[in-house]
Parts: C-alpha cells; sequence; structure tokens
C-alpha cells in the first residue's frame, strides 16, 4: 500500500482527498490525470465488420451439417394440455428430434407444448403443423385489474391468490409521512400508470449448439456468456468446464438476456440427441410473447410540500405484473429529491402472461415518470418554477451543475410560463426531469493482457459487448496505458474460454472491465520497462510511453523496438478493485433531460422537438461512444413515453400486437433533435474513475416529455404512453 | 378442445403466391409434377426444390430451393451472406434490406424464385474490395451504430439515396449534391434501430455528398 493524493470531483468543484493505492496496481486518475488518449472521440474497433456485414451473431454461426428447431407454443392463456399427438410430425421426412409436454399446464400464451428439430426450416414449419394439441382451456387474467377483481381465478394452481406485497428496505415509515403530510401546505393525491414494454431486440433471443467429444459449445445471443455457461451445466449436470459459450456480437439485449431459457435447453438436448448442431432462435412474435418485458404499473401517489417548495411526505401504493412471477413489478420513486418522510406499498400482481424480465434500468423509468410528474404538479400548485423546486429539494452536487447546463441548452426561460398558453392548434412546451443510477462493477472479473515480442498487444476477456462498445473501451484503456491508439489494440471479448467477466446488467461491463484492462495493460507495461532497462540501461521506473514510443532511456525506442528486447511474450491479468480505498466523489450517478415538445391539440400528436440529456458516467472514456449510449437511453424513452405498448386481449388471453408494425418502435420520422452531453466526474469509484453508462439515460425521458406535454397543453396526461387519445382525453374534448 | 395446427399463415400465403409464380414459368412437365404434388396434399407443404439463379455482389450463383424460400433465407443460410439480417421476417423492420436490380427490397418478402435472373447487391458487396462505400466510411465515423443488428439494412438504405442523388445529379456540374433531412428520414423510414442510433445516421448521411 501506498499513500497518494487524488483529486475528484468535475470542473467548478474539485475536492482533494488521500487514499491507499494496493501495491502492483496503477494510480488512480483524478481530475488533473494527464491523458492522451482517453477522453478523445474514437470510432468503434469493430466498426468495419459491422458496416461491412462481416461480424458474426449467434444467429450467423452456421456449423457444417446444422438443423434447426422450434418449440410449438400455446394459443391459450391458461389450458391444461391434455394431448400432443406427434405421430403426424414424426414421421415426416427430415424431422430428427420431437418432445411433448403432454399433461402439463400453459400459464401465459405462448408457453411451449411441444418441440421439433428438422432438416430445414421448412420442414420444422411442417412438421409443427402437423402436431395435434388437445387443450382443456382454463379461466384467465391478463391485466392486473382483472387480476385483482373480486373473484378472480388464479393464476398459478398452487397459490391460491393473484396479488402479492412486496417489501423492501425502502418502504420507509407510514406514520412519519402521514406526520409530513400534516404539517404540509399542500397535499396531492394522483395516479399514474404505465405499460408494458417488450424488450424487442432486433436479434431474438436464442443460440446454436454443438456438441463435440462430449464437449458443448453454445453460439448464444446473451448479457451473460458465463450466466450461460453455467446454467445450461447445470441444466445438464455436466461440468462448467464441458461448456463453452461464445458471444462475437450481439444485436441488443436490454436485460432480457440472461442465462438460459427453456427454448436454449430444448436446443442443446436435440443437438445432444441427433448429433447434430442446432439453431434455434425465436421468431418475432414469440420474441414478442415470451422473450421478456418491463412490467407496468398503477402509481397512487400522496405527496405533500410547503409553500415555500420545502417537500414533506411521499407516499406511493403500486401495482403492477411481471406474468406468471410475484416480484419486480415495483417502481422507484422518491430517491432522487429530499423528502421528510416517505412510504410505500408495493404489490406484485400475478397474470396469465409471460414473465417480466430485467429492462434497462429496471423500475426507474415507471417510477421517475410519476415521481417528476408529481413535483411539477406540486410546483405549479405552489406557483414555483418546477426547476427551482427541484434545486430546493435536490442535494446532488453534481445534478445540481447538470441543472445549469440543461436549462441553458433548452432555453429553460422559452417555456410557457402559463402551461398551454400558447397560441393557435400547434403547442410548445417545455419540460424537465431528473435520473439517477448506482456506481458498479463486479468482483472476480479479469481482463487478459498479452504483449508478445513484435509488439502486438491482445485484451481478452470473456464477456460480451451487447452493442455498447466495450470492446472499444477496452482498446481505450488498454491504449493510453501502452501509449498507443485503439486500433493498434485487439480486443477478444465474448468466449467463456477466457478470463471471467461481469453479466451485462446494472451499467456493469465496461466499469468492471475498463479499470482491469488498464490494470493488466499496466502491469505489462512494468514488465517491457523491466526490460528495456535491463537491456538499454536507465531507470525502469522513469520509462515512459508515449505516441507509440518508449521515452526514458539513453535512447528512445520504438513500441515494437522495447518489446524486442523482451524474453518472452508477457501475459497478465489485471482486476476489477474495488475502489475501498478510494472514497466516492458522489453516492450514486447523476443525470437530467430537459424536453420540448409540439402538440397539436386537434389531433392529440404529440411530437418531440429537441431532448437535452445530460448525464455522469464518472470520466468519459470515449465521448463519441458516450453520446450514442446517451442518444440510445433517450431514444428508447422517448418510444416508451409515446408509442409501446404490449396490448393483450382480456378475451382471447393472447397478445394482439406480437410483431413490429402493431407494436410501435419509434423511427427515423418520430426522431427530435437530441444534445446529449456527457457530464465527465472523477469519482474515485475505480482506478480509471468510470462508471457504467447503459441505464441512466433511459431514466429521465419519458418523465421530461410527459412534463413538456402538459406545459404545452396546460393538461396532464398522467399515463403512458401518451397517446393522441389520452391527449385528447386530458384536454376534455373526447 | 382440440387445436387445428392447419391454419392459414402468412408463409403459407407466401408459398401459395410462390407456387403461382413457379408454376408460371416453368416447363409444362415440371408444372404438371408439381401440381399432383400440390393435389394429392402431402405432408411437404408445396412443390419440392427448383433451381433459381440470380446474380449476387457481382457472381453468378444458382440454387436448388423450395419456391417457398425467401432470399432472405437463401442468401443466409444457403449463400451464407449472414450480413442481410432476419428481425421481423415480416416487411415491417428493413434489417433484411438489399438491392434486386437496384432497387431497395425487403429480403424476407420477396421469395428467391421471384429473383431469378435478377442481380442482387447484399451489404458484403457494397464495397470495393478493401475500399468502404462512402456512407459506410461516414457510419463508422459518425457512430451511427451500436449493436449492429440494423446497420446493413439502414446502410443498403442510405446507399441507395446516396447513389440516387448521384444518378440525378450526373448531369449538372455540380457533382456534390445536397440533401435534407427530411429526405434521410423518409430513406430509413421503413428500417427500425433499437438501440437508437437514428439520429447518428442522419449526421452519417448528411456528411456525406456535401
Ligand atoms: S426482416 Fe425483413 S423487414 Fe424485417
Ligand atoms: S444498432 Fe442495435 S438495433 Fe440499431
Amino acid at each position: 500500500m501506498s499513500k497518494k493524493k487524488l483529486r475528484l470531483g468535475f470542473e467548478g468543484k474539485e475536492k482533494t482527498v488521500d487514499v491507499q493505492v494496493p501495491d502492483g496496481t496503477p494510480d488512480p486518475w483524478g481530475t488533473d490525470a494527464k491523458l492522451d488518449v482517453v477522453g478523445k472521440d474514437h470510432t468503434r474497433v469493430d466498426g468495419v465488420l459491422k458496416v461491412t456485414g462481416r461480424a458474426k451473431y449467434s444467429y450467423d454461426v452456421h456449423p457444417e451439417a446444422m438443423i434447426f428447431a422450434k418449440l410449438l407454443r400455446s394459443p391459450h392463456a391458461h389450458a391444461r394440455v391434455v394431448r400432443v399427438d406427434l405421430s403426424r410430425a414424426k414421421a415426416l421426412k427430415g424431422v430428427l428430434y420431437t418432445e411433448g409436454q403432454e399433461g402439463t399446464v400453459v400459464h401465459y400464451p405462448g408457453q411451449h407444448v411441444a418441440g421439433v428439430a428438422a432438416e430445414t426450416e421448412e420442414i420444422l414449419d411442417d412438421a409443427l403443423r402437423l402436431i395435434h394439441v388437445e387443450y382443456e382451456v382454463l379461466p384467465h387474467v391478463v391485466t392486473v385489474d382483472a387480476a385483482r377483481a373480486e373473484g378472480a381465478p388464479p393464476v398459478l394452481e398452487r397459490r391460491n391468490k393473484n396479488v402479492f406485497r412486496e417489501r423492501g428496505r425502502g418502504d420507509g415509515d407510514l406514520d412519519a409521512t402521514e406526520a409530513a403530510h400534516k404539517q404540509a401546505d399542500v397535499v396531492l393525491e394522483r395516479t399514474y400508470t404505465t405499460q408494458i414494454q417488450t424488450h424487442s431486440a432486433l436479434e431474438t433471443h436464442g443460440c446454436v449448439c454443438e456438441w463435440k467429444d462430449g464437449e458443448l459449445t453454445i453460439w448464444a445471443s446473451t448479457q451473460g456468456t458465463f450466466s450461460v455457461r453455467d446454467s445450461m451445466a447445470r441444466a445438464l449436470d455436466v461440468p462448467q468446464k464441458k461448456v463453452r459459450t461464445i458471444t462475437e456480437h450481439m444485436g441488443g439485449g436490454f436485460g432480457a438476456k440472461f442465462g438460459i431459457r427453456y427454448w436454449d435447453r430444448f436446443c442443446a438436448k436435440a443437438a445432444q440427441m441427433t448429433g447434430r448442431p442446432v439453431r434455434y432462435l425465436l421468431d418475432r412474435k414469440e420474441e414478442h410473447l415470451v422473450g421478456g418485458n418491463r412490467p407496468d404499473s398503477r402509481q397512487v401517489c400522496k405527496f405533500s410540500a410547503k409553500k415555500d417548495g420545502t417537500l414533506m411526505g411521499a407516499d406511493v401504493r403500486s401495482w403492477g405484473t411481471a406474468g406468471t412471477s410475484a416480484r419486480a413489478a415495483g417502481v422507484f420513486n422518491p430517491g432522487i429529491y429530499k423528502f421528510r418522510a416517505t412510504y410505500k406499498e408495493t404489490y406484485n400482481v400475478l397474470t396469465n402472461t409471460t414473465e417480466g424480465r430485467a429492462f434497462r434500468a429496471p423500475r426507474y423509468p415507471q417510477g421517475v415518470f410519476a415521481l417528476e410528474g408529481m413535483l411539477d404538479e406540486i410546483a405549479e400548485e405552489i406557483g414555483m418554477d418546477p426547476l427551482e423546486l427541484r434545486k430546493k429539494n435536490d442535494v446532488h452536487s453534481v445534478r445540481l451543475a447538470q441543472y445549469e447546463v440543461g436549462a441553458k441548452q433548452i432555453g429553460w426561460e422559452r417555456r410557457n410560463e402559463r402551461p398551454g398558453s400558447g397560441k393557435g392548434p400547434l403547442k410548445r412546451g417545455i419540460g424537465m426531469a431528473s435520473g439517477l443510477w448506482h456506481h458498479t462493477g463486479r468482483r472476480g472479473s479479469a481482463v487478459r493482457c498479452r504483449v508478445d515480442r513484435e509488439g502486438s498487444v491482445t485484451l481478452s476477456n470473456g464477456a460480451q459487448d451487447i452493442g455498447t462498445g466495450t470492446r472499444t473501451i477496452l482498446a481505450v484503456l488498454g491504449a493510453e496505458e501502452l501509449g498507443l491508439q485503439p486500433q493498434d489494440i485487439t480486443v477478444r471479448l465474448g468466449n467463456t474460454d477466457d478470463p471471467p467477466g461481469p453479466a451485462s446488467g446494472g451499467s456493469t461491463t465496461a466499469s468492471t472491465l475498463g479499470p482491469a484492462a488498464r490494470d493488466a495493460a499496466w502491469q505489462a507495461k512494468q514488465v517491457i520497462r523491466e526490460a528495456v532497462a535491463d537491456a538499454r540501461g536507465g531507470d525502469a521506473g522513469k520509462l515512459d510511453f508515449k505516441r507509440g514510443k518508449v521515452v526514458g532511456a539513453p535512447k528512445d525506442l520504438s513500441f515494437q523496438q522495447a518489446c524486442g528486447l523482451l524474453g518472452e511474450a508477457v501475459e497478465t491479468l489485471g482486476r476489477w478493485h474495488k475502489g475501498r480505498n478510494y472514497p466516492r466523489f458522489e453516492e450514486k450517478v447523476a443525470g437530467c433531460q430537459f424536453a420540448e415538445v409540439e402538440v397539436d391539440v386537434e389531433t392529440g400528436h404529440v411530437q418531440v422537438l429537441k431532448i437535452v440529456a445530460v448525464q455522469d458516467c464518472g470520466r468519459v472514456i470515449d465521448p463519441l461512444l458516450a453520446r450514442s449510449q446517451i442518444n440510445g437511453g433517450v431514444i428508447q424513452g422517448l418510444s416508451y413515453a409515446l408509442y409501446e405498448d404490449r396490448v393483450m386481449d382480456p378475451g382471447t388471453g393472447d397478445m394482439l400486437n406480437a410483431n413490429l408494425l402493431d407494436y410501435k418502435i419509434a423511427g427515423s420520422r418520430e426522431m427530435p433533435e437530441i444534445v446529449s452531453i456527457p457530464f465527465t466526474v472523477s469519482n474515485g469509484i475505480n482506478s480509471v474513475g468510470m462508471s457504467g453508462l447503459g441505464e441512466p439515460p433511459t431514466v429521465p425521458t419519458a418523465g421530461a416529455i410527459a412534463n413538456a406535454v402538459h406545459n404545452a397543453i396546460g393538461a396532464r396526461v398522467r399515463s403512458l404512453p401518451i397517446t393522441p387519445d389520452r391527449v385528447l382525453q386530458a384536454l376534455g374534448v373526447i | 378442445m382440440a387445436e387445428d395446427r392447419n391454419r392459414v399463415s402468412r408463409r403459407d400465403v407466401l408459398r401459395g403466391a410462390g407456387a403461382a409464380a413457379f408454376l408460371g414459368s416453368i416447363a409444362p412437365a415440371l408444372q404438371a409434377q408439381a401440381k399432383a404434388k400440390v393435389a394429392k396434399g402431402i405432408a411437404r407443404g408445396g412443390p419440392g426444390a427448383v433451381e433459381v439463379g440470380f446474380t449476387i455482389n457481382g457472381e453468378r450463383r444458382k440454387l436448388s430451393i423450395e419456391p417457398r424460400v425467401t432470399l432472405l433465407d437463401a442468401l443466409r443460410d444457403r449463400l451464407e451472406l449472414t450480413g442481410t439480417k432476419r428481425v421481423c421476417d415480416r416487411g415491417s423492420c428493413g434489417a433484411c434490406t438489399v438491392w434486386v436490380d437496384g432497387k431497395t427490397c425487403n429480403a424476407c418478402m420477396m421469395l428467391a424464385i421471384d429473383a431469378q435472373g435478377a442481380v442482387v447487391t447484399t451489404i458484403e458487396g457494397l464495397a470495393n474490395g478493401d475500399r468502404l462505400h462512402p456512407i459506410q466510411d461516414a457510419f463508422i465515423r459518425e457512430d451511427a451504430l451500436q449493436c449492429g443488428f440494423c446497420t446493413p439494412g439502414m446502410i443498403m438504405s442510405c446507399a441507395a439515396l446516396h447513389e440516387r442523388k448521384l444518378r440525378e445529379n450526373m448531369d449538372s456540374s455540380a457533382a456534390p449534391y445536397r440533401l435534407s433531412l427530411e429526405e434521410v428520414k423518409e430513406a430509413i423510414s421503413g428500417n427500425l434501430c433499437r438501440c437508437g442510433t437514428y439520429t447518428h445516421i442522419f449526421s452519417a448521411c448528411l456528411g456525406v455528398g456535401r
């Protein structure tokens, strides 16, 4: 351990702290770190592969003699599978494997009842049609209201009720909240609702499985290569070392792709039974039906404040459904702002729909939509500028600075002093909302750095790049340590034979692997330094790696020449260290967004004109990629705010819009101007000072848009998505 | 309750349409044979494999495939051209955009046999050897991609717009052209991106041709 000084914070607000740096690890970078490569725009290292179509996704893998698998799915939301007749399918030429789930009970539409593997996809189609299934249909409920109703049929036979209270650490204190309400000047009670959103990654779920000599290789579309390996090994009862997951490139996950699901097991099983490689990637309808979704919510909010804007009490009771799973349908509300007291009751409601899954910032966008709506309503009630109200009750130093940046960018002063006061049928308005997220990193992850005597550098880790740009970020960090450029570094990701890495959840991949990559490259640098000092003299500790050169020895060397002095290639293993000795600058990641919209009060159509997103992501490694990430979060948030909605038919229990036409996702025409501002903070969480950026930028968007709509039309839509009919209803026109 | 799996699906419709096109274009003997098979209602839907030939990325290719196979599946699973992506398989996302005789086309909505004799260009055929198409370059420069799954389709749509603009501008001495944001939005209005790259795609396109 050695004691060092570390400067933390951001421009205009810095502080110096003492930290203990473990031996054999690089000094943490503070605000004053002099960096050549980090913090500059770099294009993706896999850009050429992706624009030429040469990047291989799991879907593109085609081992010799590969066959195809698919499951037959129930059209009923709740039914007993009385009989599955596979005989005609089995008799079809080219069908190689079948299974049936006779005697089971299906609990949601799309649950599997049989499966086939066949030589071609066409034979597979034919075979599935030839399977005859007899169902005994049981009563179902597919909406929260129906499931909560008196006398509703139980969703799961083994449970006799549908509504389950979820308790958690943040539930707060009812008495204190009631007392706070009593001392307040205004108390508002409002109900906010949000819809179910399906992840709809463009690459669907699934995998290609191949057995060779008792070992299984799974090319999976996954956010967790190691979780796929481990859960598959468990499911098949084979040792983990006999299973390998490969995910070289991945077409999006957004939280729905961890571990294995039934179809993966089926695929592995079919491969085992037929001795052929098998592919099963879901089709789009299956993806909507069973891939995953963000639970919905009904949030009954009671908030109070003093006339001067001091927030007093927040009481939120929420109901939501994660389908057949009685968990994770809760919402995140207070937490951004300081209240005197808070209280919440969360109810998970079972329905005969597919299980909810983690979805980019689980619980946050829905909770923040209600929270930020309530804040705006309070501001209006007490006659205060909504931004002032937030500043008064926010204690996060980063977000307080971000408010100024965002307000200036959008032109906050242009907002309607009196909501809805614009002239004519096209009314404009401006609104804002805040967000927060957590600093994360996963212990146990490691990055290998190999430098050979020709000077080529490879960083490797077994985790995946789900599209966020992890590969590039590792290349940038490796390049920084070794005085190279990102394209000089080869980054190998997505093969579980390489060192362990995290699943991409909680915005954790880059912030775990980045510091580990830096550590690995730094260690390699020490070895090269020693080799150069041994051969050429000089002080190893004084050798510097800059712009492809090693300087400080009696004579400068190129990086390649320096590597030529190595006895053998160097291999090091860098780790992510929990910054136990590095105090964080702030405990949470801050962000805020400002939106400007135009609403046609005759048609109810909402067009978002501009969004300004100011997002803390710790140290920004590559601003170009950071802006992409922020844009992505904003666009998904916009799509959630205005369009997406899974529609279940209460009568048949089926999903009515299980396709990409009727399940509307924002497209090019819906795009506003987006100003994404990565806000760099040296936060001390790890040796790089970086945080994840996957989730935070999607948290505030819906809230900001909803508040802008209110500012435009003077009426509030408290339900997502904000569709034209809801706008017209809020206006009292229909 | 019995579940009847013999519902009509889109594939059936496609298959029907494909079979019709197929019947209209081949030798009568084969036609009769195919008809007989259809008439007997055998389990394997549709007639058997047929020969089809087209030019893909400048190369003549011949395939023996069932008439119901889409151009998309033929490219991906028979010709190992996996750059073109299958996302919706229903003409609603644009991930499978290719050029057929110079026009953009959703490869999932075209039967491979309907491409008989056509000139098809896929994402793999867009670059000139190692020299990327200007739109491909621009996509990298502006980081108009994240996971990259929509990217091939997006690029084929944008490059088609670029090529059209170049053609239109051929006679005018002002070689570079000007695009409006509206034109770009229109060009990719049939392409979905779940990661949210649209705005960077706009900058990529607007930067080319200036
Ligand atoms: S896959 Fe062809 S349009 Fe979606
Ligand atoms: S980049 Fe992922 S879908 Fe467009």
